[in-house]
């Protein structure tokens, strides 16, 4: 029997981690000697109280939407993908070499490949660690970790020896053909007539993401592979009983993380910054932990958690911006929200289970 | 101890061999370099060591480091005491490490998540905290005189410097290193002691390999593995304190960069083991030292590029948990909260 009903364990414990995580936040800014409800206008009115807002907002959630899902995947495995940050940092070279060595005339034809490319380079920085944890059991989360070091190493090398124009001192690429430009979703208001959030990065990548939610809704849920990989989560020797090969689902399910990450790269390196910078993903591959943590393993749940947390960076921004607390309170509210639906798990659930039970006995008595 | 075994102090001494070799005076250089590098590698690893072996994974060494050299790098500025500050970076990580034990020893968590969310932690308090306090963007003031640790100069330093190969190595390697550099060093002893000499090293060994039979004989298995975590708690905490007070001269933004990350791969290399971690961790710490002497390594035939050289310690963790040159078993209850039978 569940001790819970459905929607306390889907709605209630996030929410309450989250209010954990946003009341421990409110103390360390009290502690510092700022007002907490004052950082809360502030970021409330500069990440949604304008078009402009919303519009940064949004672009930071479409990254996190890619991240999010991407270690929601991996987690349905039972695996732990904590490289998002290289895989994505990979996407971003393959969108760079796409877009700099193809001739290709108009964005409609540049997107599909510069998606194949950063999918293709993502998946395979997740490759190398995924046949280690299938085929020698080497600890996903470990070979991952250096893998993320590994690549910001790499690709350090790539810009700064390879891929660096000529004269430029600047460890980036050159810019990418203005033909491959994507068009921004204030452009696209600006099509119909209406004044929408300029001079703001969010653009059509933002769509694609939606797509992603439901695309992997359907791949975990309705498909035969994603139960190959949730039953594989839920209990290897079962898996195995019903024929199911883990070596093989494990590297797909890793595939298909380091794709997620990877296609990111679209959003921040093609839509956004329009060349390869060092150090584009800025952390939005860990934040996707706490994006799937938080949306509890679930495209709209992550698409929700994604948006808070996509308020929470553009917010912290204005916060650093016009008040005197530092946009690192949010790596802290991060680490809490991190914290409390991931680890602290139990400290929130143990005492509802027990008033959900309380509740029942008290209604059988008397019945 | 079979050749196997020694292979990480055989390849170390050759290394250093053949530097000197090369060229003495920057071998000297460049070693001293390392034996500074390699000490908060060294400490962290067997912080990592002790709370590994007893089932508690920690991925939090380079959170807990960070949060010990900024409070101890405040401390010290405050009162002017490296020793106070020492004693407050040990509380910074210890605080750091009760949280962990927290979620992954009474909440039986997720120990992977819990560090994850440490490192976080610190990376985000410690700006915010500094900013508010010092007002530098995140750094601390700078040190000086006492708020730091200084070298120290063993007896017969001067006196032994002309002596030919041993007293190069005993005035410019062994002596005028801080105190904290000693400590380190000879905590790789007394951890192979503790750890296999003394009770409560084989009951600490059991509780990460068999939990259920240190349990069955009656001992505690959460208060095992909360002494663990506090120890490395303790040395993280040490190992943070040097980086702000003996290494540099103050706390900087994200200063530990990534050195909790490489003495999780040396504790690999090492294979959870005291003496290998000596070894291992000295071994990277070369690795940094050669790459900051030499930017691009010019070997003859390729030149090694720098970024090169800061990769290898990931790549060569990766190669040996891919188990092609003696796998790294890892304890076989780490990482699984222990659940007694009810």
């Amino acid at each position: 029997m569940d001790k819970m009903p459905k929607w306390a364990d889907v709605v209630l414990t996030p929410l309450i981690s989250l209010i954990l995580a946003m009341a421990i936040s409110a103390l360390v800014i009290l502690a510092i000697g700022e007002s907490p409800r004052e950082a809360l206008t502030t970021m409330v009115e500069g990440a949604l109280g304008s078009s402009y807002g919303w519009g940064f907002t949004l672009y930071y959630a479409t990254n996190f939407i890619f991240t999010g899902l991407a270690v929601m995947v991996a987690y349905h495995a039972a695996l732990f993908n904590i490289g998002g940050e290289g895989q994505a940092a990979m996407g971003g070279l393959g969108v760079a070499l796409v877009l700099l060595y193809l001739p290709l005339p108009h964005w409609g034809l540049a997107l599909p490949a510069a998606m194949v490319g950063a999918a293709a380079f993502g998946a395979a920085w997740a490759f190398i660690p995924a046949i280690l944890q299938a085929k020698r059991g080497s600890h996903i989360v470990i070979t991952t970790i250096m893998f993320n070091f590994i690549a910001a190493a790499a690709l350090n090398y790539v810009l700064v020896n390879l891929l660096r124009p000529v004269g430029s001192m600047d460890p980036a690429t050159a810019r990418f053909p203005e033909a491959t430009n994507l068009p921004t979703l204030s452009d696209i208001a600006a099509g119909f007539g209406m004044e929408w959030g300029r001079n703001t990065p969010v653009n059509v990548t933002f769509f694609i993401a939606l797509l992603a939610c439901l695309l992997v809704w359907v791949l975990v849920w309705r498909t035969r592979l994603g139960y190959q990989i949730r039953a594989l989560g839920k209990s290897e020797p079962g898996a195995v009983y019903a024929g199911i090969n883990p070596v093989r689902i494990t590297v797909i399910a890793m595939l298909i993380s380091g794709g997620l990450a990877g296609l990111m790269a679209i959003n921040n390196v093609m839509g956004e910054s329009e060349r390869l910078v060092l150090n584009a993903v800025e952390g939005a591959g860990f934040i996707g932990i706490a994006v799937a943590l938080m949306g509890r393993n679930h495209p709209l749940g992550i698409f929700l958690a994604a948006l808070l947390f996509g308020f929470l960076y553009q917010g912290g921004g204005e916060l650093a911006l016009w008040t005197s607390i530092p946009r690192e309170l949010i790596v802290v509210i991060q680490a809490l929200v991190i914290l409390f639906t991931g680890a602290l798990d139990n400290m929130v659930r143990m005492p509802l289970e027990r008033i959900f039970l309380a509740t029942r006995r008290s209604k059988g008595a008397a019945r | 101890m079979n050749i196997r075994d020694s292979l990480i102090a055989i390849i170390v001494l050759a290394i250093c061999l053949i530097w000197a070799l090369a060229d003495g005076p920057a071998a000297q250089q460049g070693i001293g370099s390392a034996l500074r590098l390699m000490t908060p590698l060294l400490l962290a690893c067997l912080a990592g060591l002790y709370s590994e072996r007893a089932g508690i994974f920690d991925i939090g060494l380079e959170g807990k480091m960070l949060m010990a050299a900024f409070t101890s790098a405040s401390v010290a500025f405050l009162t002017g005491s490296a020793w106070l500050g020492l004693v407050a970076g040990i509380g910074g990580a210890l605080a750091l490490s009760l949280i962990h034990g927290l979620a992954s020893i009474t909440f039986k968590g997720n120990q992977l998540i819990s560090g994850v969310a440490i490192n976080f932690l610190a990376s985000g308090l410690t700006v915010l905290i500094g900013q508010n306090a010092f007002g530098l963007g995140g750094r601390t003031p700078a040190l000086s005189g006492a708020g730091r640790f200084n070298p120290i100069t063993l007896p017969g330093a001067d006196a032994v410097r002309d002596v030919p190969v041993l007293g190069p190595i005993y005035s410019g390697l062994i002596s005028g290193q801080t105190i904290l550099v000693y400590v380190a060093f000879a905590l790789v002893p007394i951890t192979w002691w503790v750890l296999y000499r003394t009770r409560f090293g084989l009951r600490l060994r059991a509780v990460g390999e068999n939990p259920a039979s240190v349990d069955t004989a009656g001992i505690s298995v959460t208060r095992l593995r909360y002494a663990a975590v506090a120890i490395c708690g303790v040395l993280t905490g040490i190992a943070g304190a040097y980086l702000a007070t003996g290494l540099s001269a103050g706390f900087v933004k994200e200063m530990t960069a990534g050195r909790g990350f490489i003495a999780l791969a040396a504790l690999i290399f090492a294979k959870w083991r005291p003496w290998q971690a000596l070894f291992a961790t000295f071994l990277f710490g070369l690795l940094e030292a050669i790459a900051n002497l030499y930017p691009n390594l010019d070997l003859g035939i390729v030149t090694v590029p720098s970024m090169f050289m800061n990769a290898l310690p990931y790549i060569l963790t990766v190669v040996i948990l891919a188990g092609f040159v003696g796998r790294a078993v890892p304890p076989r209850a780490g990482g699984e909260p222990y659940v007694k039978e009810r």
